[in-house]
């Protein structure tokens, strides 16, 4: 599965290769996210909404003035992820809200199963729950190379 | 220190001067290091959201990265908050505060 680049950037497009079996994956984590995204006080979510200000008055307003528009921006790159899952290429634009889209993902199984930044993927028990969805961390860790790499501002030229 | 009378005035004045002063000074934004954002993927939203140089953005990458946290952008409140914003909807975990 490594050895397969997902996200190719070609001039100002970025072409998409993914097989049945990744996009059956990505569409349950965009029913989940959006599923998750209907409540955005859940503790799940606390990486996606982090505190701005230390003083809890503070920030109290600035959650007032921007959260909706956090999550609907959230919400936005769902959608776009979901309408462009079997395209073949994606737009600079497309290619973005995936890749914001992934960040999320990976922010809130990451919350979730309170990742370190030395997980051993080698040392997972594909029995075990947890490490089944830290396997699936990985691989959108993995996509999410790719993409970064392929929207690279130097990657166009 | 210890005074018998003290004029009024000096005493309504004072801590207006001192809130002028704290509103006046410059704000802050720190992003801080964290174990689910990828370093590339930090890099490219310093590049796209401050438009800073591949050199420039990595260095500040790594500054988080090794430091814990880095000062990536600086001005009045509502500057700040508006950077803050565009961090947080791109899931990086930034802060401001006063400098």
């Amino acid at each position: 599965m490594l050895s397969r680049r997902n996200f190719q950037r070609k001039g100002d497009k970025v072409r998409l290769r993914l097989d049945v079996h990744e996009r059956i994956l990505l569409n349950e984590l965009l029913d989940e996210l959006e599923r998750l995204l209907d409540d955005p006080d859940d503790p799940e979510l606390r990486r996606l909404f982090p505190p701005a200000y230390s003083e809890p008055t503070d920030d109290e307003q600035y959650r007032s003035l921007v959260r909706d528009q956090l999550v609907s921006g959230r919400a936005k790159a769902l959608v776009t992820v979901r309408e462009t899952l079997v395209a073949e290429t994606l737009d600079l634009e497309q290619a973005d809200q995936w890749l914001r889209a992934l960040n999320d993902m990976r922010l809130v199984l990451g919350t979730r199963w309170d990742v370190t930044e030395q997980l051993d993927y080698g040392q997972l028990d594909p029995n075990d729950p947890r490490d089944r969805e830290l396997a699936v961390y990985g691989y959108l860790s993995w996509l999410q190379e790719q993409l970064v790499e392929a929207l690279q501002p130097a990657s166009g030229r | 220190m210890s005074t018998l009378v003290a004029p009024a005035e000096v005493e309504v004045s004072e801590p207006s001067i001192e809130e002028d002063w704290l509103e006046d000074r410059p704000w802050v934004v720190i992003v801080w290091n964290d174990p689910i954002n990828l370093m590339s993927y930090v890099t490219l939203v310093f590049q796209k959201l401050f438009g800073f140089s591949l050199a420039k953005a990595t260095k500040l990458m790594l500054q988080v990265h090794n430091e814990g946290k880095a000062v990536v952008s600086s001005g009045n409140r509502e500057k700040s908050e508006l950077d803050v914003a565009r961090l947080h909807a791109h899931g990086l975990w930034a802060t401001m505060q006063q400098d």
